[in-house]
Parts: structure tokens; sequence; C-alpha cells
């Protein structure tokens, strides 16, 4: 599922330093599980992101390691501690090699 | 001999009882040794996470799910009636405001979901909910 994969992200473009921010994120993606079987019977092969990392300035804030039982299109919500200005670079694998990347800028003010 | 009815329903109700007897107990150890590699067979205290999943979920494609512990550096889910019994492992870096995550998970049927928590002292702590799924979410 290389093409039309979209990853979003939700955030605020500001914060004070030290705050605790909730970021939330999504990508389209149909998950296929490999527990499922086509019309014809024959087992559809898992096609999954297999895991899910968040950094701000090169650290880490959470690595997720997915498995088949994650609903399609990934959701995921979590906290973050930001302690100066800087840069999110979140990265979804996906089990055909590919990666999904995305990046935020939040300031501190 | 010729087979009578009556054969036929004792065999049946047999293969079927014994069929649930292998089947249960496989099962569980799936889920025993998915929890058992993530701890590396330590032992683990209840209680000390928090497993938010509804206790009635409909649609078990999708079924909200959210977990935190105090002072966890990861945090595994497992869903013990599915196919394949881990779900997702939490790990959270230093800049981690809170260990928390929340996501949505699919469960195949009504079974327990279970959340393993790592601690920054390597111990380990377990919390257990039953959950009970209108509509499966594994296909078919």
């Amino acid at each position: 599922m290389a093409t039309g994969v979209q990853p979003r992200v939700k955030l605020p473009k500001t914060a004070s330093a030290g705050d605790t921010i909730t970021i939330r994120t999504l990508i389209n993606h149909k998950m296929e599980s490999g527990q499922r079987k086509d019309s014809d019977g024959n087992i559809v092969p898992r096609s999954i992101i297999n895991r899910f990392t968040a950094e701000f300035n090169g650290h880490s804030v959470i690595d997720v390691q997915m498995e088949p039982a994650i609903s399609s299109n990934p959701y995921f919500q979590f906290e973050s501690t930001v302690p100066e200005s800087g840069e999110f670079v979140f990265t979804w694998y996906d089990d055909d090699g590919d990666v999904y990347t995305l990046s935020r800028r939040i300031e501190v003010g | 001999m010729p087979m009578t009815r009556r054969d036929v329903i004792v065999l049946a109700t047999g293969s079927v009882a014994a069929y649930g007897l292998n089947a249960v107990p496989a099962r569980a150890s799936a889920a025993d040794d998915a929890i058992a590699a993530f701890t590396g067979g330590a032992e683990f205290a209840d209680g000390g996470v928090v497993l938010d999943i509804p206790e009635i979920a409909e649609n078990g494609n999708a079924v909200p799910i959210s977990i935190s512990a105090d002072g966890a550096v990861a945090i595994m889910v497992f869903a013990t009636g599915n196919p394949l019994p881990g779900v997702a492992k939490f790990s959270f870096g230093p800049l981690a405001a809170s260990s928390f995550g929340s996501t949505r998970i699919r469960l195949a049927r009504s079974q327990d979901v279970i959340a393993v928590a790592k601690m920054e002292d390597g111990t380990f702590r377990k919390t257990s909910r039953s959950v009970k799924v209108t509509i499966g979410g594994c296909g078919g």
C-alpha cells in the first residue's frame, strides 16, 4: 500500500517551556491482518504498519511496536514534554519497506 | 454394526467436548507465551496499570483503548482471544510526559484484554479487563 498513504498529526504550534502537550496522529492504511480470506478461500497476505515512532529534536517520545490487531487507519494519542523550540518527527514503518514521515515545528514562547 | 442415531449424537458431542478442552488451554498458553516473551518470565504484581476499554464493544474492528501506568518504561497490550495475542507495545522515551497511550484495536470475539507494564525498576505489573464483542473484528 505504497500509494495514497497520508499521515496526519495534530499538536499545538506554540507552547511554554516544559509544557505537556497532547499529540494525536492518524495515518490511512488498511492494516491487512493476514488472517482474512478472499472469496476463493486464499489467505490475504499480511500488510501492516509495524512500527510508529515520535521524536523531538532527536530524543524519543514514544515508540510503538504494532501487531495486526491494530485497527485500520492506525490512530495514536500520547503526551510529550516540550523543553525548547524544535521539531517533532513522526515516522511510520510499513511491512513493504516504505517509511512515511511527517515533521512539525513547535515554538516555545 | 449399523450406527444408530444415538451413536452419532454421542460421537458428535464427544468430539466437540474434546475440541473444546484442547482449544481453550492452547489459546491461553499462546497469550501466556507472548506475555512471557515480553517479561522474560519474570513474576508480576496485579494492578498499577490503568487499562481503559469499553466493557461492551459493538464493533470488534475498532475498539478504543487507553493504557497508562505511572513510572512505566513500556506497556504491552495482549488480546487473549485473538488468533495472535500480541496487540501493541508502547515504549516511552525520555520526552514522554506520561506513560500514556491511546489507540484503536481489533478484537476477534469476547475475551480478556491484558496490559502488562514494565516499570523503571525492572518489575512488571498487570491489569486485565473482560470485553464483550458484538461483531468480531478479524474477518473470516
